[in-house]
């Protein structure tokens, strides 16, 4: 039973790996936070099911947490910003889109090598995943480096956190309780602090286009 | 080869060919349905057919017996394409002479006979249909040989049959790396099979058509081979796809007892496969035809992170 | 003896050509006689070399050449597998020779008689060579001999140029070979290879010889970005030399980089491995993106060349893998997938060079955007080369397919590397060999539509007269060769074993001589691939689908003018050009080409479109190196005064400098 458990994990943590991809392709912020909370979800999952098989109860509760969080506070409030914003338009990439791609299967490539002697001392349930949720977390910097507006690259920021999050779940079975509530109270800081700053570039140059911030350098 | 497997043969064989228009007419129906539109009759396909086949053939003054020979050529690939799939029994005679990288070749065959079918008579629409169609085929074809590869690599098979049977036959496990693979084969089949944000088989508008401008100089009986191998080929990839993700009820037949039980099983799945198609054409808008590179270089890379993570979850040694 | 027939072999081109010099300009003699007599001897060839297989290795000392250094001669079972690539394809191509050249293309047709069968010759004596010595002075034969080949049509300035380009870069690749030779001599002073292989060389010198060869052989395969000379001298050269070239010579340079690495250097090291898989791959990739966008017919052919042999070179680069971890199966696995591909590529890159041959004699054009609708005109070579790029496409049941077939196999039954890294690399290096497949079908579609179908875009083209049958007859075993590789691979595989044997000390005989009809790799159960029945099942079901409808419908059929969009002043010139057959490669892979594009204005009188694609490697490359020499030559250039007494001075000073060096 519990090998199909793990099995299960590892899907999950394929889907976190595909749903990354997919934002690393993805051109409409509307979707992009579509995906931010499907992420979420498969989170809250994988959190469950790994705190049954360890019985650890307040891996319980992080799940719990993180459904508030990250499937529902911080998707509603991103609609909000977009709302206000009124930006649903694409984004246009700075590199074409197969070329980061192909820029993403090399970092997974990396990733995985880069996880293969730690997976191989760990001896959780699923011990492949950690590989994949460094892949994660390397996608999304990915995502953030290659989008020129503001919205996408914070998306892509808290989907980081998201991977980040994954990893300490799988390989270590949870962070202490505090540390944890601690992260989600500085992303949601994060993201409100995010909000404001958005509204702030946006009354200053009267777009969210991050190439204006190049023209506050001292010349 | 025993009676039996031949008969399961046969079947195959038989079934594809009369169940094809069948499940095109099935899609139809559902699309006009979800698009509030009074449907079409179930079997309107076959109407279709019968009147084309009746219809004189007109061919034009410079055109070549290559072009006369494509849709028996076309239609002959794609025959054999569905008698290699397992629909029905994974025990097929023809099996053993095409596995599944052959499989993608006779694909590709059917695809590059087509294309020059087109660029034969020297119309701007049919070159134009051509190039378009090889560009879909550059990116479709290995992003079908990755999603190929990705199951293959569970069984350490490329025989389909031994894939099919790994997959049917074998205590629940979740392979990680088929939720790639089918994400990928999904948009690939869109692509392959003329459908929706690819390619819109009921639009006749120059700016977009790819499939019906390959076909467009071609009329009466030809064009019934070419319709017909078309839903040939919409049938193949949808049994394909229900044997590598949705294996269970194919038989192995060493009993004819679960081949009759595999039918109405496929009947079912087929259903439910078409209907989903339906949703999933009404639900997306035709893209520019710039961005199908990218829609199928998603499809690509995404076979090959499946292959990726294959190598990445299975322990050393255990590989089997 | 087989050495001793493949030796008279050699003798018997050598007096074929000295014949030919004799008869300079008798055109009929060297045509109908002397060339189909070649493909004769290479017929001979072939069986011979068929013979020598089995046989185990035979050796032979000739006392020629210079004192106390005799030729040495071996046949084995590697050598013979070349051997026959030779002999086979020789034969169609002398054949199609002796219908192709004509009077009054430059060279006289005895000269080129005497050039093309030393070439034959040089190539043969390369393979059987055994010693460095041997070896070198038959390599640079067969690339002077290639050279004045290829300037045939030397009144041409762009056909010098090619040709002087491709002398440069062969002699800069024997510089590397002769530099290997040097490394794996190990201070012996013995170059027999015989003394080679007992070398144990310590692993950095061992590495530096493989990386020499590399080099060496590299600039003759075409791999990246030593490739430079191939896309310029294959056009340049008549068509039967360019099959000559493209389909034959291209592989001694694998030849000869199978025989240092897994013959004379017997243990290849793991990176080796990997540096030949992504060069080889890179290779490809380039080579089949180049092809697809190019408009003039044999420069296509060419890039495609480029592409095969970066195939080649990648299977080869697995198979140095697998060997370096032991996996001696596997590696017999991927060579026996080199070895075929380079049989099938010697026949349908042949096959289809020639067919432009007769393309250029008929319509005395070069350029895709100027051809079209040759099917009607020239069935012969449009069915014959159909077979061709069919096979070109690697499409099944054809040759091309079977090698694509067994090197994506190994790859597929890679069972774990024991690094981790490698592992990752098996699904992407997989991907990029189905997408170069997939990219060689779209340029074949290309070739072949642009040239044959359509309507032809010039009028001149409605007189074009189909090849006459001696052409066609060298084309003809060309097809056979395509087809019957691509129908009969299991007991065609047969003939590799003993090379398998020698190169990787096992073979694939248990498995694949269980069954004729289907060739199995590893088990049935896993992999099986039946060409025979595939075939019979299209066709079979094509027949019936033909029977079916005339039996219940009918046959009735009228001839019409096609549709015409409703604008009914089109012209043959408005179909789609190779340019606009390109278009989609270009837009997708646009970093990777350097264009130069001409658009017309909206007020032009004649408006012009004119776009140009550059090779990159000439600008990042070879562009400085030249750069530096003409640096060079200038300043070294003042030294030249053009006074006698100057001179004098300088001889003068080098005396002294010499005799002071001499007295130390």
């Amino acid at each position: 039973m519990s090998a199909l458990i793990a099995q299960f994990i590892n899907l999950l943590a394929a889907l976190l790996l595909m749903l990354s991809f997919a934002m690393l392709a993805q051109r409409r912020i509307l979707t992009l936070i579509h995906l931010f909370t499907l992420q979420g979800i498969t989170l809250v999952l994988s959190t469950t099911v790994v705190g049954y098989v360890t019985s650890q109860p307040h891996l319980y509760y992080s799940a719990l947490l993180t459904l508030l969080l990250k499937v529902l506070l911080i998707p509603a409030l991103l609609y909000r910003v977009i709302d206000r914003l009124r930006v649903r338009r694409e984004v246009e990439t700075l590199i074409n889109i197969p070329t980061i791609m192909l820029l993403g299967i090399l970092l997974v490539m990396l990733a995985f090598y880069l996880a293969q002697p730690l997976s191989q001392m760990s001896s959780s349930v699923a011990r492949g995943t950690l590989g994949i949720a460094l892949a994660c977390v390397l996608l999304s910097f990915m995502t953030m480096i290659t989008r020129s507006k503001a919205l996408p690259q914070v998306i892509a920021f808290l989907s980081m956190e998201n991977g980040l999050f994954f990893a300490a779940t799988s390989a270590t079975y949870g962070m202490p309780m505090v540390v944890e509530l601690g992260i989600a109270l500085d992303v949601l800081v994060g993201i409100l602090i995010l909000g404001v700053f958005l509204f702030h570039i946006r009354e200053q140059f009267d777009s969210l286009d991050m190439s204006n911030l190049e023209q506050l350098r001292d010349e | 080869m025993n009676g039996l497997s031949l008969l399961a043969q046969l079947l195959d064989i038989l079934l594809a060919l009369l169940l094809a228009p069948l499940l095109t007419g099935w899609v139809n129906q559902w699309r006009a349905w979800l698009q509030n539109k009074t449907a079409p009759s179930l079997f309107q396909p076959y109407y279709t057919l019968h009147k084309l086949f009746h219809k004189e053939l007109i061919v034009a003054h410079q055109a070549s017996p290559l072009y006369r020979a494509a849709p028996y050529i076309v239609f002959g690939c794609m025959v054999l394409a569905s008698a290699i799939i397992p629909t029905l029994s994974t025990d097929l005679p023809l099996a053993p002479a095409a596995d599944a990288i052959a499989l993608v070749g006779l694909f590709a065959l059917a695809r590059v006979f087509l294309s020059l079918a087109a660029m034969d008579v020297g119309t701007a629409f049919g070159t134009l249909g051509a190039r378009r169609d090889m560009l879909i085929g550059f990116l479709a074809e290995p992003a079908l040989l990755m999603v190929l590869f990705s199951a293959s690599l569970i069984s350490r098979a490329t025989s389909l049959s031994t894939i099919v049977e790994g997959l049917a036959h074998q205590t629940l496990v979740i392979h990680p790396s088929l939720a790639f693979a089918g994400v990928a084969f999904t948009l690939v089949s869109l692509a392959e099979n003329a459908r929706i944000p690819v390619d819109n088989p009921t639009t006749h508008l120059e700016l977009t058509m790819i499939h019906e401008s390959l076909i467009l100089e071609y009329s009466a009986r030809h064009l019934a081979l070419f319709e017909w191998a078309a839903s040939l080929k919409l049938f193949a990839y949808s049994c394909m796809g229900l044997a590598l993700f949705f294996p269970w009820g194919i038989a192995n037949a060493k009993t004819p007892l679960l081949l009759l039980l595999a039918l109405p099983l496929l009947v079912f799945k087929l259903a439910v496969g078409g209907a989903l198609l339906a949703l999933l054409e009404t639900f997306s808008a035709k893209m520019r035809i710039f961005r199908v590179p990218e829609f199928l270089a998603t499809a690509f890379l995404l076979a090959v992170i499946g292959m990726l993570i294959t190598l990445l979850l299975t322990p050393f040694g255990k590989a089997a | 003896m087989p050495l001793d027939f493949v030796l008279w072999a050699v003798l018997a081109w050598l007096l074929i050509g000295t014949l030919g010099l004799m008869a300079l300009r008798h055109l009929k003699l060297v045509a109908r006689v002397l060339f189909p007599a070649g493909a004769l001897v290479g017929l001979c060839l072939f069986g011979a070399a068929a013979l020598a297989l089995d046989t185990p290795p035979h050796t032979l000392i000739l006392p020629l050449g210079l004192p106390g250094l005799p030729f040495h001669f071996r046949l084995d079972a590697l050598a013979a597998f070349f051997l026959m690539l030779i002999g086979a394809c020789s034969a169609g191509i002398s054949l199609f020779a002796g219908g192709y050249f004509r009077q009054g293309e430059g060279t006289p047709p005895g000269l080129l008689c005497f050039e093309f069968h030393l070439f034959l010759a040089s190539m043969t004596l390369v393979i059987i060579a055994d010693d460095a010595y041997a070896f070198m002075v038959f390599w640079e034969s067969m690339a002077l001999s290639s050279y004045f080949l290829v300037i045939a049509n030397h009144r041409l300035a762009e056909i010098r140029r090619a040709g002087y380009l491709y002398l440069l870069m062969a002699h800069v690749g024997a510089v590397g070979i002769l530099l290997c030779f040097g490394v794996l001599q190990a201070h012996t002073g013995d170059y027999t290879f015989q003394n080679l292989r007992t070398q144990q060389l310590p692993p950095a010198a061992a590495s530096l010889g493989f990386l020499l060869a590399l080099f060496g052989f590299g600039t003759k395969a075409g791999m990246l970005p030593l490739h430079i000379w191939l896309p310029e001298a294959h056009p340049a050269a008549p068509s039967p030399v360019s099959a000559l070239m493209s389909g034959v010579m291209l592989k001694t340079a694998l030849y000869g980089l199978l025989r240092i690495t897994f013959d004379i250097l017997h243990t290849p090291q793991w990176w080796w491995g990997v540096v030949l898989l992504g060069l080889g791959l890179a290779t490809a990739l380039f080579g089949v993106v180049y092809a697809a966008v190019q408009v003039d017919m044999k420069r296509l052919l060419a890039y495609s060349s480029v592409e095969n042999m970066g195939l080649m070179l990648a299977g080869t680069g697995l198979a140095a893998l697998f060997s370096a971890y032991h996996m001696y199966p596997m590696a017999a696995l991927a060579l026996s997938a080199v070895l075929y591909h380079a049989f099938s590529h010697a026949c349908f890159k042949s096959l289809l060079f020639l067919a432009t041959g007769s393309v250029l004699h008929a319509t005395h054009e070069r350029s895709l955007g100027k051809l079209g609708g040759l099917i009607r005109t020239m069935p012969w070579v449009a069915w014959l080369t159909l077979i061709g790029t069919l096979t070109s496409a690697g499409l099944p049941p054809l040759g091309g397919f079977v090698s694509e077939w067994l090197l994506l196999q190994s790859f597929l039954f890679t069972p774990g590397l024991p690094n981790s890294f490698l592992n990752m690399l098996v699904p992407v290096v997989a991907a990029v060999i189905a997408l170069v497949a997939a990219l060689a079908g779209y340029t074949m579609v290309k070739f072949y539509g642009v040239i044959f179908l359509g309507q032809p875009r010039e009028d001149k083209l409605a007189q074009a007269k189909d090849a006459r049958w001696l052409e066609r007859l060298g084309m003809l075993w060309l097809v056979a060769g395509c087809l019957g590789l691509g129908l009969f691979p299991a007991p065609l595989l047969a003939f590799t074993h003993e090379t398998m044997h020698l190169l990787t000390g096992t073979s694939l005989a248990e498995v694949t001589q269980q069954s004729f009809w289907l060739l199995i790799p590893v088990a049935q159960q896993s992999a099986s691939y039946g060409p025979i029945i595939f075939l019979l099942g299209v066709v079979s079901c094509s027949l019936l689908a033909y029977a079916f409808v005339r039996w219940f419908y009918h046959g009735q059929l009228r001839r019409g003018a096609p549709w015409d969009c409703g604008f009914a002043a089109q012209t043959p010139r408005m179909q789609d050009t190779a340019e606009g057959f390109g278009q989609p490669i270009r837009q997708i892979f646009e970093p990777f080409f350097t264009l130069q594009r001409e658009l017309p204005s909206a007020f032009d009188q004649a408006p012009h479109y004119r776009v140009q694609i550059f090779d990159p490697f000439w600008n990042w490359l070879y562009q400085p190196v030249v750069l530096m020499l003409n640096v060079c030559s200038r300043t070294v250039g003042h030294l030249q005064q053009g006074r006698i007494a100057r001179y004098l001075l300088y001889s003068f000073l080098t005396l002294i400098a010499i005799l002071l060096l001499v007295k130390r």
